[in-house]
């Protein structure tokens, strides 16, 4: 069978390496000084309906900290995260070099010029990479002739509360309601509370995990399309927030500024769900190219 | 619980640190020394030689923090608590060496409680991610052992007001357990 290949450049929209590496390296900069306005909003408002006074002092503590942030252009938090990168890139662009070696480069740039923690270290020697490379960077080819990437900064304290179970299908949402109830209750005050926690419900083992992720960097406010879904994501923040662990884990009415849930479809045999949890430094940029 | 706001000095004389209640402020000033993972894995292996530390520990706090790099011009980066539970194999023994306070966030195991009460001593949380406003007290920093280990190295640190809320006191008060109490809905 012969083979035919044809290149059309020509009709392709290039994007240069050079212009990912600079707004990889000015985003990453960005989302470790400059929290979003969903999250700052979600902070203000626990803030002024917290019961707990001492989880009201924690809080006005964290938007006075996002405040100084900004202004002086420092980061935020000292973790300024592993980054995670969610790439879409449009099926009609031509790129000049390697997309994942230009993402770190940006990265690696950003770290350096930002001031940010290199926190990334060999699994087992824990010898640092001392440059925050290499991003996790999860990638889709979508139609159209645009680079749009999520820059997610992602710190160690929240994600190491994070857990995955593969359920039978016979144990059944209210299983699964507990299981996700029940690990926000074990994380208590480590992940850095308010926290907004993703749920991946469906998919393969490594699925569940990246649909908790996506699930973690949607914007605050935001429901599932799907009613039955969103109703899920209203029920799990009810009985997260019924827990009171509150504000760093002190106590109070604010455990979770939100709990997302994304689903996707399974095996017949399987039932794989992930929690993802997000401190309250709910972090992440959009860059389109 | 009645919220007081304390003003410390180090180093902590014990009657100070016994006398702390859980939910008090406090807003500490003087000497205070940084470690992480690391430092303390290393502290043990000196420990278990009989060979000195790099740091004193008579009525001193260790804060768990790993920190920015300093923008040029200034003391120290942000330096927010890393979570404490990390180092819960550790702090018994120190707070038996006369450590007197550790400062992160995040609740402690059950040994470590024990230890503070055998000690008269406590553990303080700062707001975690409050980053910025926490460096805002830090007036110096001078990296005094394991530079290799980077944001992990270990630091003396001058502090004026730096603030934090008393977690687990010596009479074995736990705010966690206690906050977390209160404020449950349900059952």
């Amino acid at each position: 069978m012969k083979r035919s290949v044809t290149r059309q450049k020509d009709t392709m929209r290039t994007i240069t390496t050079d212009e990912i590496i600079a707004r990889v390296r000015e985003t990453c900069i960005e989302a470790a000084c400059n929290l979003g306005e969903d999250a700052k909003k979600a902070i203000i408002e626990a803030r002024d309906r917290e019961e707990s006074p001492t989880g009201k002092e924690v809080l006005s503590q964290i938007a006075d900290n996002f405040e100084i942030a900004e202004t002086e252009s420092v980061p935020m938090c000292q973790d300024t995260g592993l980054t995670i990168v969610f790439v879409e890139l449009g099926r009609e662009v031509h790129l000049d070099g390697s997309l994942e070696d230009a993402i770190n480069e940006g990265v690696r740039r950003g770290y350096k010029d930002g001031y940010l923690r290199k926190s990334v270290c060999d699994p087992l020697t824990r010898v640092n990479t001392t440059d925050n490379t290499p991003a996790i960077i999860h990638t889709k080819i979508v139609e159209g002739d645009k680079l749009r990437m999520i820059i997610a900064p992602k710190g160690g304290g929240s994600e190491n509360m994070s857990t995955l179970k593969m359920f039978k299908p016979s144990d059944g949402i209210e299983a699964i309601k507990d299981f996700v109830v029940n690990t926000v209750k074990i994380a208590g005050g480590n992940p850095c509370p308010p926290t907004v926690v993703g749920v991946g419900i469906g998919g393969s083992f490594e699925k569940s995990a990246i649909i908790a992720k996506h699930a973690v960097i949607r914007t605050l406010g935001s429901k599932n399309p799907d009613a039955s879904v969103a109703a899920i994501e209203d029920e799990l923040l009810a009985r997260v927030n019924a827990l009171g662990i509150g504000p760093m884990g002190l106590g109070g009415s604010t455990t979770a500024f939100a709990v997302h849930v994304e689903t996707h479809p399974c095996h017949i045999a399987s039932l794989p769900v992930a929690v993802n949890i997000q401190c309250h430094a709910d972090r992440h940029k959009e860059v389109i190219l | 619980m009645e919220d007081k706001t304390i003003r410390l000095s180090t180093p902590l004389d014990e009657d100070i640190t016994a006398s702390l209640t859980i939910g008090d402020r406090v807003l500490i000033s003087g000497v205070i020394y940084t470690a992480r993972d690391s430092a303390h894995k290393r502290f043990f292996e000196l420990l278990d030689k009989g060979e000195e530390l790099p740091i004193p520990l008579k009525g001193q706090i260790i804060y768990f923090v790993g920190p920015t790099p300093a923008k040029p011009g200034r003391a120290i980066g942000s330096a927010g608590p890393t979570t404490s539970g990390r180092m819960d194999a550790y702090t018994p023994r120190l707070l038996d060496l006369g450590l007197k306070a550790t400062i992160g966030k995040g609740q402690r195991s059950d040994e470590v409680k024990e230890a503070l009460i055998r000690n008269k001593a406590v553990y303080l949380m700062a707001v975690g991610g409050a980053a910025a406003l926490i460096a805002r007290s830090i007036k110096s920093s001078e990296v005094i052992a394991y530079p290799e280990f980077g944001a992990e190295a270990v630091r003396k640190m001058e502090v004026v007001d730096f603030p934090a809320i008393v977690v687990n006191d010596s009479k074995g008060g736990d705010l966690f357990v206690e906050g977390v109490t209160k404020y449950r809905k349900t059952s």
